[in-house]
């Protein structure tokens, strides 16, 4: 069967298993967006091409499948660079494709011509540019299997336009051609058997699960470790939904803004065993201070990752899900008694000092969350956008299901929110999809409000307005002297903003109208937005200032405390 | 501490730049770097030398073989034979041109050009044998300097 370029894309694609595509049409792309229209794809227009990438991102974090965005050559192309690094460094399975100009034209500064390939080399896991029609079926299939197998990723395919056009006998692969690239799957019997008998052996082990095991769709394998070993589980960020926040072993969410319980955990811990997590400063702060009384079993998909920010006692290179399911007949069930009587003197330490057994009038983030979490049982999909707002999503949002929590970790993407929401409500049409944001994330990206009016995707997006660039203030705050340089924000009435693009919200100044307009927002079939005109100065504690220890943690004062001077002054 | 890592890759374009990239966002240095045809049709070996202690040597080697046109990393550490090539332009007049080639003899150099007041040696070693003809070779003035970077085989 004869076809172009263009058709080959589509064919390529229903070939992995594609049924959507987030992208925006341009010169160089407009062969390909022709042949669309014959093949059974939904695509979905994006309003700015890096909400093409955060789109396909949440896609792909909260599906497990690959997501794909599509972009026109030059300045469409560099647009989803943003996303494109948020992936990478979260590892995320995603397929960019870009149209580029024509090779004659290729390297003589072309009309939207760039160099899209180099410019991701760094941020993508690889990329292709496809110089002749008969190497396209090839890159197609290569570019899938390397951005879902191993550690996830984004991979790029560059498509001149007279490659999209020229016409070939099609016929795809039945398998890859990558002699460089075969990642580990199963762990080495004897590291396992190593790694088992220091597991035993421990009086105080942790299991911290990362993001591999939302990646890897270790949930089970995880939660039948963690309840026959019977050991306290911790969760980095990305790592969230990877076990059930409610479960009795969980220890909640740890790093620079984790948990107080469960950083000291690691500091007393004898045993760490890291599941599919890479040792972000955000997670150890101080690396070389990091669990210092511990011995360190990493389980993780990418040997680079083994050694490159702590030292493992034990490495366990492979699948967190199959290295998991090789520990578990390993392990013995273990009590840990006088170990879990001092989590459980932590954890109460720790409610006391919760913001929400504080009385006050105040309008409070942190309560907005957990009204949230608990009006939708802790069954909704949630995205977040980067600062406070991230931080107390994951703090005060009890997190039930797999993958039910898409935030940007390592690149720390403002703006991610809304567009990711889209991504995640496209691939999760019956589930509840809410967005946390910030008013300053929100501005960033708010022009995806015409995408999701347009598909009509019900997401619920709770703006937490604070009138600041929250963290950076908190951190002017409490390092710089008050000094709010360039973090107090304006913001447009946002609710009147999103009734332009035909989304009904409400305005929330009060504690007393947060439930209904939570129950209000479920209750409509269409997307809804809620402003919280939340405390101006709210700080996210605790907090382990960066690069130091969980000795150094800023806490939240105890209501008695409260007549002291500020504390992180 | 300098190690040899040889990397074998696949002979496409833009392999280069990759690593390249790589050594440059790893924030990892390197002594030299060559690149040419191995034994195997399409496939490329790269031989670095880089600074650094086993931790380093130990990402380097790992985010090498990352790199999916990347099929083998080894570190060349142990018995192995390396070798590097340079051509010396140096400043020579009629007077002193004989002193010159006797140095150039005696490292088993070779004269691969004469002008009237240069020469070209070649010369193909070690690098400290290299470094040690260059340095008996300054005083006379060198003029151009081009070193192709190590090469090397494990032994046996």
């Amino acid at each position: 069967m004869e076809l172009t370029g263009a058709q080959m894309v589509w064919e390529c694609l229903i070939r992995e298993g594609v049924d959507v595509v987030f992208g925006y049409p341009g010169g160089s792309i407009i062969d390909t967006y022709d042949a669309m229209i014959d093949y059974p794809i939904r695509h979905v227009l994006v309003r700015h091409e890096q909400g093409a990438a955060h789109a396909a991102d949440g896609y792909a974090r909260s599906t497990g499948k690959v997501g794909v965005c599509i972009a026109t050559s030059g300045p469409g192309a560099t647009n989803l660079v943003t996303g494109i690094a948020t992936a990478y460094m979260d590892s995320v399975p995603m397929v960019a494709i870009t149209g580029q100009v024509s090779t004659a034209v290729l390297g003589r500064d072309g009309f939207q011509e760039t160099d899209i390939t180099g410019i991701t080399l760094p941020i993508t896991k690889h990329n292709f540019l496809v110089s002749e029609i008969s190497e396209l079926p090839q890159a197609f299939i290569e570019a899938f299997h390397i951005a879902r197998t191993g550690r996830p990723g984004p991979v790029l395919i560059d498509l001149p336009r007279n490659v999209a056009m020229s016409k070939a006998e099609f016929s795809y692969p039945d398998k890859v051609d990558l002699p460089g690239y075969r990642p580990t799957q199963r762990g080495n019997v004897r590291q396992l058997r190593m790694a088992a008998e220091l597991l035993n052996a421990a009086a105080r082990p942790l299991i911290i699960a990362g993001g591999g095991v939302n990646r890897a769709g270790a949930f089970e394998a995880l939660a039948a470790l963690a309840e026959k070993y019977r050991a306290p589980v911790a969760m980095t960020l990305l790592g969230i939904g990877g076990f059930p926040q409610s479960h009795p072993r969980s220890l909640g969410f740890m790093g620079m803004h984790g948990a107080a319980s469960a950083n000291m955990a690691v500091d007393k811990a004898d045993l760490v065993l890291a599941v599919g997590m890479r040792f972000s400063d955000r997670v150890t702060g101080k690396a070389s201070a990091w669990a210092p009384n511990a011995k360190i079993v990493h389980i993780d998909v990418d040997p680079a990752e083994v050694g490159k920010n702590v030292a493992p006692t034990v490495p366990i290179v492979g699948d967190a899900n199959l290295v998991l399911q090789q520990l578990l007949p390993l392990v013995q069930p273990c009590e840990f008694e006088p170990w879990w009587s001092l989590i459980d003197e932590w954890r109460q330490e720790e409610r006391s000092r919760d913001i929400l057994k504080h009385e006050t009038e105040e309008l409070l983030p942190p309560f907005v969350v957990s009204r949230i979490s608990a009006l939708t049982e802790g069954q909704a999909m949630m995205v977040s956008d980067v600062g406070q707002n991230q931080m107390w999503e994951a703090q005060y949002y009890s997190h039930d299901l797999p993958r039910s929590l898409c935030t940007s970790g390592g690149l720390g993407t403002m703006g991610y929110g809304i567009p990711a929401a889209m991504g995640v409500q496209v691939g999760n049409p019956d589930k509840q999809v809410w967005m946390v944001a910030g008013d300053g994330g929100t501005q960033m990206t708010l022009n995806q409000w015409g995408t999701i009016a347009q598909e009509k995707l019900p997401i619920k997006m709770a703006i937490l307005n604070n009138g600041y660039l929250g963290m950076v203030r908190q951190w002017q705050q409490m390092f710089f002297s008050s000094r709010y340089a360039a973090t107090p924000i304006g913001s447009p009435d946002f609710v009147r903003l999103a009734e332009a693009y035909g989304i009904p919200g409400l305005i929330v100044t009060t504690r007393e109208e947060v439930d209904d307009a939570i129950r209000a927002a479920i209750a409509h079939p269409g997307p809804f937005i809620i402003e919280f005109r939340v405390k101006g100065e709210e700080n996210v504690y605790p907090m382990v200032p960066a690069g130091q220890t969980v000795r150094e943690m800023i806490r939240r004062p105890l209501p008695s405390e409260r007549c002291l001077p500020e504390e992180a002054k | 501490m300098r190690h040899t890592i040889v990397a074998l890759m696949e002979d496409r374009p833009g392999v280069l730049n990759r690593v390249a990239s790589l050594f440059r966002r790893r924030g990892f240095n390197i002594d030299s770097l060559a690149v040419g045809h191995s034994e195997a049709e399409g496939i490329s070996r790269m031989t670095v030398v880089v600074q650094g202690d086993d931790k380093t040597l130990e990402q380097v080697a790992k985010q090498l073989h990352k790199l999916v046109n990347v099929t083998k990393v080894f570190d060349l550490n142990g018995s192995s034979v390396s070798r590097e090539l340079a051509l010396v332009k140096v400043h020579a007049t009629p007077a002193n041109r004989s002193e010159v080639i006797g140095l150039a003899s005696i490292f088993r150099a070779n004269i691969v050009d004469v002008s009237s007041d240069s020469l070209i040696v070649e010369i193909t070693g070690t690098e400290d044998k290299i470094e040690s003809l260059l340095e008996l070779l300054r005083p006379y003035g060198v003029q151009e300097l081009t070193r192709t970077g190590v090469v090397a085989l494990a032994r046996g």
